[in-house]
């Protein structure tokens, strides 16, 4: 489907992904929720802080650190793979590959459609990390704040490209679940979900810098929390957005050598 | 319309014995295998024609369609439908094409099929007044009024089919590709389907091609049948004359106004089954006259027909009989 008709038709796309997102109600919520793995760090950091401060952080700098990563992960995540693992093995690619629109295009807007529900749930944390924290926990720097839309936008689309790539490994291997946990286990560790990417030993930060895991959570969260300058936040998001460039590249090579393979098995 | 020349479709099969040992070894060293589902065939087909692909599970029918279709890379070969190359699947081909998978569903299972219908419209950018001209046709012709704004789960899978082929119609496809639309779905729901597939075909000259484990699919909508087995074609031409060659018999169904035994009936031919008041005798097409004849001479006959073997049972024999020297394809031409 050319852009421009893809365009035309992605309205409707998310209007009935977000329909399909909130069939079950109460299960998306609870699924939604479920992600509360930077809450149960920022009581572990914020007791860990108590005696005296982790680097840079102490109490408050963690609690601000835990939502802003909640809150970033929530409009950030996605679990197309998950989708693409199951269509592939079953066959029911086979529905996406006859209609005239890329189905990565279909795929991303089912992911943007849960968005609303996300934020939904994303509102409330936002609002108590002010009353805990006053202003004082997030940048008042209103440059920042448009460098950190940006790099929501970015951290979103390298976990979509990653869902897309891990995704696309199934026409290869039988199933590329595994591959995602091996994935998942590496972005836990060195994304800035669990740790603050700065209280890594140097050494390892220098691994981390090379690798695309803290573009996922950690530039946006410490552009949340006003870590960085301009000038630096600038180079990061460019850094990120490199990154992002790659995964296209690498979704489109992944897709077009594997959609070759694909069996459309059962019936 | 289509032009299949030496297609071949083979895939690679990983094998492995049951058991905690063979599934050990697999962890280190895989046993591959090559099928070939689909092995060098050819044929063409008209715009507007009605064809059935016949041929028993694994025969490679359904991936000769997914090949048409363009979800399946051919192995070798060259497959044009409509001018395109169906592997490319370039924007003009989807929108000209649908395939229905029977066992495999594109409502959207927790939404009312109304959603997929208007998804798409979306996809397949059918301008409104159109969309809404279709539905509403759709709508009269399949009876969907009162289904289309259930979840698709709650209906059921008469209801479900009825509706997918609304949703693979809204774009008025000029080719469609049907795989076994009719499976799990009572006779009544068969014949519904059956018919509603011809009226489309007439009314819209759109190319139909079918597969079907239910004969009575492939009898009453398809003229031209193609039988493909073990990924070969066995046969191409008219379904008639594939049953006259296949079983040149004739069934006689006699009715009797009394109880007969079955001795009665020795010297007319092969007793298929036999009850008191009713027989069926088979019998060489060439005999029928005589053995009628005989028949209303000799008993006491109430109802008397004469009908071609059941379908399922010819297509058995073909399959058993393998490839026959009279049954190479290309030797029944049929537009």
């Amino acid at each position: 489907m050319s852009l421009r008709n893809t365009l035309r038709a992605f309205p409707t796309l998310l209007r009935i992904g977000f329909a399909d997102a909130v069939a079950y109600r109460a299960e998306m919520l609870v699924w939604v929720l479920s992600t509360t793995m930077p809450l149960v760090m920022l009581a572990l950091w914020t007791t860990v802080a108590r005696d005296a401060p982790v680097g840079r952080y102490g109490e408050s700098q963690f609690v601000a650190y835990f939502l802003a990563t909640f809150i970033v992960r929530q409009l950030t995540g996605c679990w197309v793979f998950w989708e693409m693992n199951f269509e592939v093995r079953n066959g029911t690619l086979a529905i996406r590959l006859l209609r005239p629109i890329h189905p990565l295009w279909s795929y991303a807007a089912g992911a943007l459609a849960a968005m609303p529900m996300r934020i939904i749930v994303s509102l409330p944390m936002a609002i108590i990390a002010l009353l805990v924290l006053g202003s004082r926990g997030v940048t008042h720097d209103p440059v920042l704040w448009v460098f950190w839309a940006s790099s929501i936008a970015g951290a979103w689309l390298i976990t979509l490209l990653v869902n897309f790539i891990v995704g696309c490994a199934s026409f290869f291997a039988d199933s590329s679940l595994r591959l995602m946990d091996a994935w998942l286990i590496l972005f836990f560790v060195l994304s800035g979900y669990l740790i603050p990417i700065d209280l890594f030993p140097r050494s390892v930060r220098a691994v981390i810098d090379w690798l695309p895991f803290r573009f996922q959570i950690g530039l946006p969260v410490e552009l949340m929390t006003g870590a960085h300058s301009r000038s630096a936040a600038l180079r990061l998001l460019l850094e990120q957005w490199s990154w992002a460039a790659i995964g296209i590249g690498a979704t489109a090579w992944t897709w077009r050598r594997g959609v070759e393979r694909f069996a459309a098995y059962g019936g | 319309m289509i032009r299949v020349r030496a297609l071949r479709k083979h895939y690679t099969v990983h094998q492995r014995a049951p058991g905690m040992a063979a599934a050990f070894r697999s962890l280190f060293r895989r046993a591959r295998s090559t099928v070939a589902a689909v092995d060098g065939i050819d044929f063409d087909i008209e715009t507007g024609a009605r064809v059935g692909f016949l041929g028993p599970n694994g025969a490679g029918k359904t991936t000769t369609l997914k090949v048409l279709a363009g979800l399946l890379h051919p192995t070798s070969g060259e497959v044009t439908v409509d001018g395109f190359e169906p592997r490319r699947r370039q924007d003009a081909f989807l929108k000209r094409i649908m395939l229905v998978l029977g066992q495999k569903q594109q409502l959207l299972w927790d939404l009312p099929p109304s959603e997929t219908f208007e998804l798409n419209r979306a996809v397949y950018d059918v301008p409104r007044p159109q969309y809404e001209a279709t539905v509403r046709e759709l709508t009269d012709l399949l009876d969907l009024a009162g289904l289309v704004n259930k979840p698709a789960r709650t209906l059921s899978l008469g209801e479900r089919m009825k509706c997918e082929l609304a949703a693979a119609l809204i774009h008025g496809p000029k080719l469609l590709f049907l795989d076994e639309p009719t499976i799990g779905l009572d006779v009544s729901m068969q014949a519904t389907v059956r018919d509603f597939v011809r009226r489309y075909n007439e009314r819209n000259g759109a190319t139909l091609i079918l597969t079907s484990h239910y004969m009575e699919d492939v009898a009453q909508l398809c003229p031209r049948v193609i039988v493909i087995d073990k990924g070969k074609l066995l046969y191409d031409g008219a379904l008639e004359t594939l049953v006259a060659k296949t079983r040149p018999d004739k069934r006689i169904v006699l009715r009797f106004s009394r109880a007969i035994d079955a001795r009665d009936l020795e010297g007319l031919g092969k007793v298929v089954r036999h009850e008191p008041v009713q027989s069926i005798l088979q019998v060489h097409k060439d005999a029928v006259n005589a053995v009628v004849g005989r028949a209303l001479a000799t008993l006491p006959v109430s109802d008397l027909t004469v009908e071609n073997p059941p379908l399922e049972e010819v297509m058995s024999e073909l399959f058993a009989r393998g490839r026959s020297a009279d049954l190479q394809p290309g030797n029944d031409d049929v537009a």
